[in-house]
């Protein structure tokens, strides 16, 4: 063939491909994030303005991070994982009841935390991928299941006493840089905890997963059409199999990242955890039909949704219920600016 | 000879599959396991006594009687989130907050502005229909997100399932109201002179109602016609957008009644704990009842058999003495059973299984 | 094995419960050949591909490839992929959420990562061979169905195979994608790929095809170099009787004459909508046969979307029996006599799940309403009536319509708007990816409905259908009305010219 046929067309900026879907709600995600958290700054002042206030974030909500980084990889999929919560609850008691009454270490126990999520990831994976069982069915049973063995655990809440996991969790690593002058005068750099950087390490990790290997990409396939996937030659059982199996890992180092913040086991631990997951996910632009998503944007709604909830209990609303509304209030804008962005976009063609 | 012999093993062979492929027969099997089990167990568990309670009257009691009073508020949901799922292809996960919201509008209603009043302040009938009217417009809520924004069902409900019973405890300002007319009580207990717990008789009310409606109206062509092809339906006149509408708003007339008896059971409220949990319960009872959870075709008979089988695995649970929190683990374990049981893949390899032997037993008998 | 064949299949077998699909059939493809297997629907055609490409598994039988001795046992389109059968389905089967390249490279490349550099820089030089406009990095679901089939085949052609299988991929196409396609095709014929073509346009297979398999009823009829095998001959082949069936048909439609001077059944002013047609008028009359013709995208289905209400009307007059009424949905029209059955007979024509009877109730039963179901007896009675009257073949009337065969889908779909007993019919291709023998009796039954007094809007994209029953043509263009042809003027060419741009 003749060399003039190979030549690429060079792309005007009009003729750019128009954006993905995914771009298009990652970008909504960090706007708003980032117009929120302005507004903290300059109406409410004075703790925003801290680095430390930022990191306190990061710091109480690392564990979230994982958890849903990994409900997120689910989701691109078109499954759901609403187990996380409850195996997260379920890893801090088994690591404080073997840290304090079997005498263990701190590396055994988070072998059992990464086992555990290991163990849930491989069962719920096999049941939704090879015998083809509606992923909600499996992991609401999956945790129904991590919910009893918790109590069966151990049914009271008790802090850890081992010294070696003390020390573990008072680590605060110093964040070059940043810091603020406290009242007294003294210049307090901010920090943050172990926690912070497996969540960071974690969301590279799955961001480069998702963006460059073709694992990640079939996720992508099968959750944009599973069928079609399967044309195109991509394996959907293995697939779907790795996502619920990576989920069910990261429920496992996230669970050991909670406890690492709290320091103790209880049936009650990170109730709610799946919703406020699924919450994060869906606020950082995955859409729970599949096919859609970003790692980015789910670090970026999970850090919204913890926004918001600093500004409502630092307006003063202490009760409870506000931040459930005003999360529910944030999720529901959310839901509706999706919808009618995607409609609007599709209505375009 | 031999090729009618074949046709009649066939035809049997046809027969039992056809039996267990009916989709009702899960929850039966299930039902019958159960009962099976306690059977062996301790056959005492069926036992019904006779005696007063502690109101003084003679009433019915016993764990058979307590299964079936106790899954009225899950059979009224099932009904109602059957429904939805046929029609939306999706769950709704905020009933259970919902039934809070229900219950509390329910005792600010029959209290007023004093959290323990002597009398009540408005008539019981009232107070039901005022809460059934909020529980409406909170499902017609849920209906609107997910039929004409189209937001998949399970995260527009998440929306009320995060806030819900935040706004229960709202709406009586976070405090905890009490009822002492026992008149109250009947709906969720016991009526003076009747031996069977009123719930009962509720649950058996909303049954022959949906079993009317279902008769006498298409509300199920349209629920399975939209479930199924949405594009279709609407270009045969149905407008999917409000049957999806309207299943939601049917699921929140149940959760009105399914609150109402939760709250009159105790004659108050605790927003946190109160029927925490049941949408899960609710859920697995469209399950169970081999509904497919995408949406489509059902079968209501088969999703309340499944509800009572949830209530009967949990009393029996309870009755070995089962920690209360312990008991979803029992329940996961039957769950996975089931369902793993019922999926297709595994149905069909049982079928292989069971071919390889049956033509064994064939030759046996010939040669006997 | 012979020399100069690719792929060699012997004695294929395939059973479904109750059953056979496939019997014994025998395929020989050659290098650099375009081999067209044809066939009804049910005949095993797409058996026989879903064998070939691994989505199912062939129950007996032994299928063998250029360069090897032994059978080949494939399990999985990856594995088909892998040595060198390719396929095209006539669905797209590329994922909308991804982009174009990725579309065209996922679950092929090699590694564990996936370089994007590579696949757009690939992907583009690609498109940019074959002239389809599509840029790399955009969403695949921004294109438009041709061009994603294009994309199809696109990635097909990239895998070098050695196998192609086109399973009906001209039937989303215009006129010019499929000389386009075509193009391609030689070219890579010349190349020495064997391509198996399937399709249901006789034209095609004429236009661009070596040799035909054909099959009947799971069975292989014969093999047979095109030259040899005439188009009459071909058809009686595949129906498995002479065929003279087509040559009734038009002689019925100039029986009747039509009063084009009463008022019309139905008539539209300027009625417009918002799916990009411009505003068009549109009349038909008391047992007229009219229809809608132009190239695929020029509007038609859009228009008579717009007629039954199932696209937003934005403007315009509509009269039904001179008198003015507002159809704003399809409720509307279906409560004045209008039926639509629509062009997409999975998306928007059948619910899948639902009995046959289910299926053929549902509109009648919806215009009845809501509060008064149909008792089960009088359901059954309509269905069986209509089962029997379109020979519809099904195991009984409880079967899922979804298990029947895409023209007995039809029939039933058909089946449903007759029951409701409209005035004014209108069918949007309806003898799309159907077997010829369902074809005809469709179009016969359009004719005799007509005779009976109904109006019949009728579109085809095969313009021998829309000539055989149709009085009158209204062409389209790019979303307008650009003529109306009618009497003399409904000849091949003339329609074509028209449709192309000349003087109208």
């Amino acid at each position: 063939m003749s060399s003039n046929s190979f030549q690429i067309p060079k792309l005007k900026k009009a003729d750019r491909a128009p954006m993905t879907d995914t771009k298009v709600l990652l970008i909504i995600t960090i706007a708003v994030f980032l117009v929120m958290y302005f507004c903290a700054v300059v109406f409410l002042g004075k703790g925003f303005t801290k680095p430390q206030t930022f990191f306190n974030i990061l710091n109480e909500n690392a564990a979230l991070i994982i958890l849903s980084c990994g409900m997120s990889l689910v989701m691109i999929t078109g499954g759901i994982d609403i187990s996380v919560g409850q195996v997260t609850a379920l890893v801090c008691m088994s690591c404080a009841v073997h840290l304090d009454y079997h005498g263990g270490s701190v590396f055994t126990a988070l072998l059992i935390a990464l086992g555990i999520g290991l163990a849930f990831g491989l069962v719920q994976g096999y049941l939704i991928a090879y015998l083809k069982i509606q992923p909600f069915i499996v992991t609401l049973a999956g945790l129904f299941f991590a919910k009893g063995m918790t109590t069966i655990v151990n049914a009271t809440q008790f802090n850890v006493e081992n010294e070696e996991f003390k020390a573990l969790k008072a680590t605060r690593i110093t964040v070059p840089g940043m810091g603020s002058i406290n009242k007294t005068g003294v210049y307090v750099p901010a920090y943050v905890e172990i926690g912070v950087i497996v969540a960071l390490l974690v969301v590279i990790f799955l961001f480069a997963l998702l963006r460059w290997t073709k694992l990640g990409r079939s996720f992508y396939a099968v959750g944009g059409n599973n069928q079609s996937a399967n044309m195109l030659g991509i394996n959907v059982t293995h697939t779907k199999f790795m996502a619920h199996l990576l989920c069910g890992f990261l429920a496992g180092i996230g669970g050991f990242v909670y406890f690492m913040h709290v320091g103790s086991g209880s049936p009650s631990h990170a109730a709610g955890a799946e919703m406020n997951a699924i919450a994060s996910s869906i606020i950082g632009g995955t859409m729970l039909t599949g096919g859609v998503g970003n790692i980015i944007g789910t670090l970026f709604g999970v850090l919204a949704l913890s926004t918001i909830k600093n500004i409502v209990s630092s307006l003063g609303l202490d009760e409870a219920w506000w931040t459930n509304i005003t999360i529910a209030a944030m999720l529901c804008i959310f839901l509706l600016v999706q919808s009618v962005v995607l409609a609007r976009k599709n209505n375009k063609k | 000879m031999s090729s009618n012999t074949v046709k009649n093993q066939r035809s049997l062979g046809n027969m039992a599959k056809s039996v267990i492929r009916k989709q009702i027969f899960i929850p039966i099997a299930a039902l019958f396991l159960l009962v099976l089990f306690n059977l062996i167990a301790d056959p005492s568990f069926f036992q019904i006594s006779y005696q007063p309670n502690s109101e003084g009257f003679n009433v019915l009691s016993g764990n058979i009687i307590s299964i079936i009073d106790r899954a009225s508020e899950l059979v009224i949901l099932a009904i109602g989130m059957t429904l939805v799922t046929s029609a939306s292809g999706g769950q709704d996960i905020s009933v259970g907050a919902t039934i809070a919201i229900a219950g509390s509008v329910v005792l600010r209603v029959l209290c007023g502005s004093n959290t323990r009043p002597e009398t009540l302040q408005a008539p019981i009938i009232v107070a039901f229909l005022v809460c059934a009217v909020v529980s409406m417009i909170f499902g017609a809520f849920n209906g609107v997100l997910v039929s004409w924004f189209k937001i998949q069902p399970m995260v527009a409900t998440l929306i009320l399932f995060t806030a819900g019973r935040s706004i229960a405890a709202w709406i009586n300002n976070n405090e905890l109201p009490v009822i002492s007319d026992p008149k109250f009580a009947y709906y969720g207990n016991f009526i003076p002179g009747i031996p069977v717990p009123t719930p009962v008789f509720i649950s058996i009310l909303c049954m022959i109602a949906i079993a009317l409606a279902l008769k006498f109206t298409n509300l199920r062509l349209y629920c399975q016609s939209v479930g199924i092809n949405p594009n279709s339906s609407r270009l045969n006149g149905i407008n999917p957008q409000m049957i999806k509408f309207i299943s939601f708003v049917i699921l929140g007339l149940c959760v009105a009644v399914a609150g109402f008896i939760k709250v009159s059971r105790l004659s108050t409220i605790n927003y946190s704990v109160v029927a925490k949990d049941i949408e899960m319960d609710a859920i697995l009872a469209v399950a169970l009842g081999g509904n497919a959870l995408g949406g489509g075709k059902f079968n209501m008979t088969a999703s309340i058999i499944g509800a009572y089988v949830i209530q009967f695995l949990t009393t029996t649970l309870y009755k070995y003495d089962v920690n209360s929190e312990a008991i979803s683990a029992y329940k996961a374990v039957v769950v996975i059973i089931l369902v793993v049981l019922s999926a297709p893949i595994v149905r069909e390899k049982l079928g292989e299984f069971k071919k390889k032997i049956i033509p064994s037993k064939a030759v046996s008998k010939e040669a006997v | 094995m012979d020399n100069n064949s690719v792929l060699e299949m012997r004695g294929i077998c395939k059973y479904f419960p109750g059953v056979r699909a496939l019997q014994q059939v025998d395929f020989t493809l050659r290098e650099g050949e375009i081999h067209a297997l044809m066939g009804e629907n049910g005949a095993g055609k797409s058996t026989l591909i879903k064998v070939l490409t691994g989505v199912y598994h062939k129950d007996a039988g032994e299928v063998y490839l250029k360069g090897s001795d032994r059978p080949v046992n494939i399990r999985s389109p990856q594995e088909a992929q892998n040595i060198g059968i390719s396929t095209v389905y006539q669905e797209i089967t590329l994922c909308p959420n991804l982009t174009v390249a990725e579309n065209m490279y996922i679950g092929r490349t090699k590694g564990i990562f996936t370089d994007w550099k590579k696949i757009n820089a690939d992907a583009g030089k690609i498109l940019n061979d074959l002239g389809i406009p599509a840029i790399p990095g955009q969403q695949l679901g921004s294109c438009s169905i041709a061009v994603q089939q294009m994309i199809a085949i696109a990635r097909a052609v990239d895998m070098n195979c050695k196998v192609l299988i086109l399973d009906e991929p001209t039937s989303s196409l215009d006129e010019q994608e499929v000389s386009k396609l075509f193009k391609l095709m030689l070219d890579l014929k010349k190349k020495g790929v064997g391509i198996i073509f399937v399709t249901h346009f006789l034209e095609q297979v004429y236009e661009v095809c070596d040799r035909i398999t054909v099959l009947r009823d799971g069975m292989l009829v014969g093999e047979y170099i095109i030259e040899e095998l005439p188009r009459v001959k071909l058809v009686s082949k595949m129906l498995g009787k002479d065929f003279d069936d087509m040559a009734d048909i038009k002689s019925d439609s100039d029986t009747e004459k039509i009063d084009y001077s009463e008022t019309p059944v139905y008539e539209a002013k300027q009625l417009a909508g918002t799916t990009g047609i411009k505003p068009f008028d549109f009349s038909i009359h008391k047992g007229e046969v009219n229809g809608f013709t132009g190239l695929l995208g020029s509007g038609r289905s859009e228009c008579v979307r717009a007629i039954f209400g199932a696209d937003k009307v934005t403007g315009g007059e509509v009269l039904i029996d001179g008198k003015p009424v507002r159809i704003k949905k399809p409720l509307d029209a279906m409560k004045h006599g209008i039926s639509y059955l629509p062009e997409d007979r999975k998306r928007d024509g059948i619910v899948g799940d639902l009995s046959v009877r289910d299926n053929i109730i549902l509109a009648l039963q919806v215009m009845k309403g809501f509060f008064r179901p149909f008792s089960r007896a009088q359901a059954e009675e309509f269905a069986d009536q209509y089962i029997k009257l379109l020979n519809i073949k099904t195991a009984s009337s409880d079967t899922p319509i979804k298990s029947l065969s895409g023209g007995n889908q039809q029939k039933v779909i058909l089946a449903r708007w007759l029951l409701s007993n409209p005035v004014y019919l209108i069918l949007d291709e309806p003898t799309r990816g159907i077997d010829i023998g369902t074809k005809v009796e469709i179009q016969k039954l359009v004719l005799k409905l007509a005779a009976e007094g109904k109006s019949v809007t009728f579109i085809s994209s095969e313009i021998d259908e829309m000539i055989r029953t149709c009085s009158r043509l209204v062409v389209l263009r790019d979303g307008k009305v650009v003529g109306e042809l009618k009497g003399d003027e409904l000849t091949q060419n003339k329609i074509m010219a028209t449709i192309a741009g000349g003087e109208s």
